[in-house]
C-alpha cells in the first residue's frame, strides 16, 4: 500500500487536484472562483497525460545520435493542445464574467440567481 | 478536387469564419453572404459525399496524405453521412434565416462576429463528425462549444450571459471527462484511431481501465447531449439565446452530440463489450433515457414560456434518441438516426417560428400567440406542422421514429416501453394544444381596444419577411415529407445501423 503511494504519487496528486478543482466548481459562489476550479480541474488530466508518457530513466525527446530511452512524445503533443483549448475557455469564461460584471454588478451567482428570479 | 470534399466540409467554414470579420468591416451584409454561401457550399459537399458513399460505402481520407494510425483519418460512412447532411442542411437554412432575425436580436455592429462564430460552430459540428481520430474529435468537440458559448452569450437579455456562463462550467467538465477517457484508451492500446481502437480493445474488455474509460465517456458526453440529470444547462442556453442560434443549436448541437454516443458505443466500445460485463451497460442508459423522456415532457407542460417550454421538450426528445440506442437493436437505431433527423426538423423548425414571432411582436411567453393564427397565417401553419410532428401524429415525421422506437421496444420484449412513449406523446400534445389554443382560438389582446363591438374587423396580415418565412417553411414541409417519404431516411439509416451493431 505504501509503496503504490510512494511510487504513484503522481497519480495522487492528480486525482486530488482533479477533485479539489471539481469541489470548487461546484461549491464556491464567486465565479471567477469557479473558472479558477475549472482550470485546476482541466489541469489535473495534463498531470495524468503527463504522467503516463514518463519512461522510466526517459529524455526529452529529442533526435541525438545514439540509442536513447525518451519519454513518448504523443500525450505531451496532445496536452500541448489541450492546454490550447482550456486557456480559450478560460478567456471565454472570463470574458462572460465581465460581462456578467457589467450587467448585474456583482460576480456572486446566489446574488444572480435573486436578481435574475425579481426579473422573471 | 472530389478526392479532398471530405476535408472541404471543414475548410471551407473555417476559413470563412476567418474572411468574415474582415469583409464585415467593409460592408455588414457581406458577411451575411459569406456565411450563407459558405453554408450552402457545405450542404452542396454533403449530398456529393452522399452519393460517393452510397456507392463506395465509405470513404477514408488522410489528413495531409499521412497514413493512419500516424496521421489523423477523417472517415466518411453511412452514419457520419446522414448527421453531416442534417448539420449541413440546418445550417444552411438557418444561415439563411439569421439574415433579418439577428438584426433584431444581438447589438448592431455585432453581425459580423456572429456569423463568424457561427461558422467556427459549424466547423466544429462538422468536424466532429467526419473524423476517424478520438483526440481530433475531442478537439472538434470543444470548438463547437466554445464558439456555442458565445452564441449565446451575444443575447440581449442578460439572463444570457449566465445561462452561457453555466453552460460554459458544465461543458467543459463534460468535455474533460472526455479527454480523460480519451487518456485510459490511450493508456491501454497506445492508438487515438478509431478503426484500430475498435480491433484492440476486444482484448481489453475485461480489464478496469478500459471500464473506467466507458464511464468517463458516458457521464462525459451525456452532459453535452444534456441527457436528464445533467440537462440543466440546457432549458436557460435556448431560452435566452437569440432564436436563430436556438434553432441551430436545438437542430444540430445535441443531434452531433448522440452521434459521438453512437460513436463511442458502437464504434469504439461496440455491443460485445456492453454486454460483456455482469450488468448491460445500455440498461443505465435505458434507465435515464425513460425518465428523461418523461421529465422533459412534464417540465415542458409547466413552462410559460414557448422558447423554455420548446428547450424541455428537446431533453425529452434527447431520451427517445437514447432509448433507441439503448436497445442494442437495429430497429431501434434506426428509431435513434431517424429521430435524429426528425427532431432537428420539426424542433429546427419549431424555433424557427418563435423567432419570426419575436421579430413581428417581439413576445416569447405562450399569452403572446392569441390571435396570430390571424395574423401570421404561413408561420403558424409552420407552427403547428411542427406541433403536429412533436406529437407522433400519422404522414409526420415524429410518427415515424416513434413507430420505429415503439416496434423495437416490442421486439426486444420491452414492452412497457410502449405506455412510456405514449404517456410522453399525450403530453407533448398537452403542452402544444395550450400554445395551437391560443394561435388559433382566442383572440389578441389588443382587439377589444378597438371598440368595434362584436370583433368583426379584420386582423391585419402581417407575417415575417420572405427571409425568415422560406427557411420556415421549407424545414417545415419536410417535415411532411419525411413523413411519408420515410423510406429515405429509414433506409439509409439501416444500412448504418447494421454495420454498426456487426
Amino acid at each position: 500500500m505504501i509503496e503504490i503511494i510512494l511510487t504513484k504519487y503522481n497519480y495522487w496528486i492528480f486525482i486530488v487536484l482533479m477533485m479539489t478543482g471539481f469541489y470548487a466548481v461546484m461549491a464556491k459562489e464567486n465565479l471567477i472562483k469557479k473558472v479558477i476550479g475549472l482550470n485546476i480541474f482541466q489541469t489535473a488530466v495534463f498531470l495524468f497525460y503527463i504522467s503516463l508518457s514518463k519512461v522510466d530513466g526517459g529524455t526529452a525527446p529529442i533526435l541525438i545520435s545514439g540509442p536513447v530511452v525518451y519519454d513518448n512524445p504523443l500525450p505531451q503533443v496532445l496536452i500541448l493542445t489541450a492546454i490550447v483549448v482550456s486557456v480559450s475557455v478560460t478567456a471565454v469564461a472570463l470574458a462572460i464574467i465581465l460581462l456578467i460584471y457589467k450587467a448585474y454588478g456583482t460576480i456572486e451567482e446566489d446574488q444572480i440567481l435573486e436578481m435574475n428570479k425579481h426579473n422573471d | 478536387m472530389i478526392k479532398h470534399l471530405p476535408v472541404l466540409l471543414i475548410v471551407v467554414p473555417l476559413l470563412s469564419a476567418l474572411i468574415i470579420p474582415v469583409a464585415g468591416r467593409i460592408n455588414r451584409v457581406l458577411s451575411w453572404y459569406i456565411a450563407t454561401i459558405a453554408t450552402g457550399i457545405c450542404f452542396v459537399i454533403s449530398l456529393l459525399l452522399l452519393q460517393t458513399v452510397l456507392k463506395e460505402g465509405s470513404i477514408s481520407y488522410w489528413l495531409g496524405g499521412w497514413k493512419p494510425p500516424m496521421g489523423i483519418e477523417y472517415v466518411i460512412d453511412y452514419l457520419s453521412i446522414f448527421v453531416v447532411i442534417i448539420v449541413t442542411f440546418i445550417a444552411f437554412m438557418v444561415s439563411i434565416y439569421s439574415r433579418k432575425s439577428i438584426e433584431l436580436e444581438i447589438d448592431e455592429g455585432k453581425a459580423p462576429v456572429f456569423y463568424a462564430v457561427y461558422l467556427l460552430f459549424i466547423t466544429g459540428l462538422m468536424g466532429i463528425v467526419v473524423t476517424g481520430d478520438i483526440f481530433n474529435l475531442y478537439v472538434f468537440l470543444e470548438i463547437t462549444s466554445i464558439a456555442g458559448y458565445a452564441l449565446i452569450a451575444i443575447g440581449k437579455k442578460r439572463q444570457a450571459l449566465m445561462a452561457s456562463f453555466k453552460y460554459v462550467v458544465m461543458g467543459t467538465i463534460g468535455a474533460t471527462f472526455i479527454l480523460l477517457g480519451i487518456g485510459y484508451l490511450y493508456l491501454m492500446t497506445g492508438t487515438l484511431n478509431m478503426a484500430e481502437l475498435t480491433q484492440m480493445l476486444p482484448q481489453l474488455y475485461h480489464t478496469n481501465a478500459v471500464l473506467t474509460a466507458f464511464a468517463l465517456f458516458a457521464v462525459g458526453v451525456s452532459l453535452k447531449i444534456a441527457l436528464f440529470p445533467l440537462h440543466t444547462w440546457l432549458p436557460n442556453a435556448y431560452a435566452y439565446a437569440p432564436s436563430a442560434v436556438s434553432a441551430a443549436m436545438a437542430a444540430t448541437a445535441t443531434k452531433v452530440g448522440a452521434y459521438v454516443l453512437i460513436r463511442i458505443l458502437f464504434t469504439i466500445f461496440g455491443v460485445s463489450f456492453i454486454t460483456f460485463g455482469d450488468i448491460n451497460l445500455a440498461h443505465i442508459f435505458l434507465f435515464f433515457s425513460v425518465i428523461a423522456i418523461l421529465a422533459g415532457s412534464i417540465l415542458a407542460v409547466s413552462q410559460t414560456d414557448i422558447k423554455k417550454m420548446l428547450a424541455y421538450s428537446s431533453v425529452g426528445q434527447i431520451g427517445y434518441v437514447v432509448l433507441g440506442i439503448s436497445l442494442l437493436s437495429v430497429t431501434g437505431l434506426i428509431g435513434s438516426m431517424v429521430h435524429l433527423l426528425n427532431h432537428a426538423l420539426m424542433k429546427g423548425g419549431l424555433f424557427l417560428v418563435v423567432g419570426a414571432v419575436v421579430y413581428k411582436t417581439g413576445v416569447t411567453n405562450i399569452d403572446g400567440f392569441k390571435g396570430l393564427g390571424k395574423k401570421m397565417p404561413i408561420s403558424m401553419a409552420a407552427f403547428t406542422i411542427g406541433a403536429l410532428s412533436m406529437i407522433g401524429v400519422p404522414l409526420t415525421v415524429g410518427f415515424v421514429s416513434k413507430w420505429y422506437l415503439a416496434v423495437a421496444s416490442l421486439e426486444v420484449g420491452m414492452w412497457w416501453l410502449l405506455p412510456v412513449i405514449l404517456v410522453s406523446s399525450l403530453l407533448t400534445a398537452v403542452y402544444f394544444w395550450r400554445v395551437i389554443d391560443n394561435i388559433y382560438f382566442k383572440t389578441g389582446e389588443e382587439e377589444p381596444d378597438h371598440g368595434h363591438g362584436h370583433g368583426h374587423h379584420e386582423v391585419k396580415r402581417d407575417d415575417a419577411p420572405a427571409w425568415m418565412l422560406v427557411p420556415t417553411v421549407t424545414v417545415s414541409v419536410l417535415c411532411i415529407v419525411f413523413g411519408i417519404l420515410a423510406y429515405a431516411p429509414v433506409a439509409l439509416a439501416e444500412k448504418a445501423a447494421v454495420i454498426l451493431l456487426r
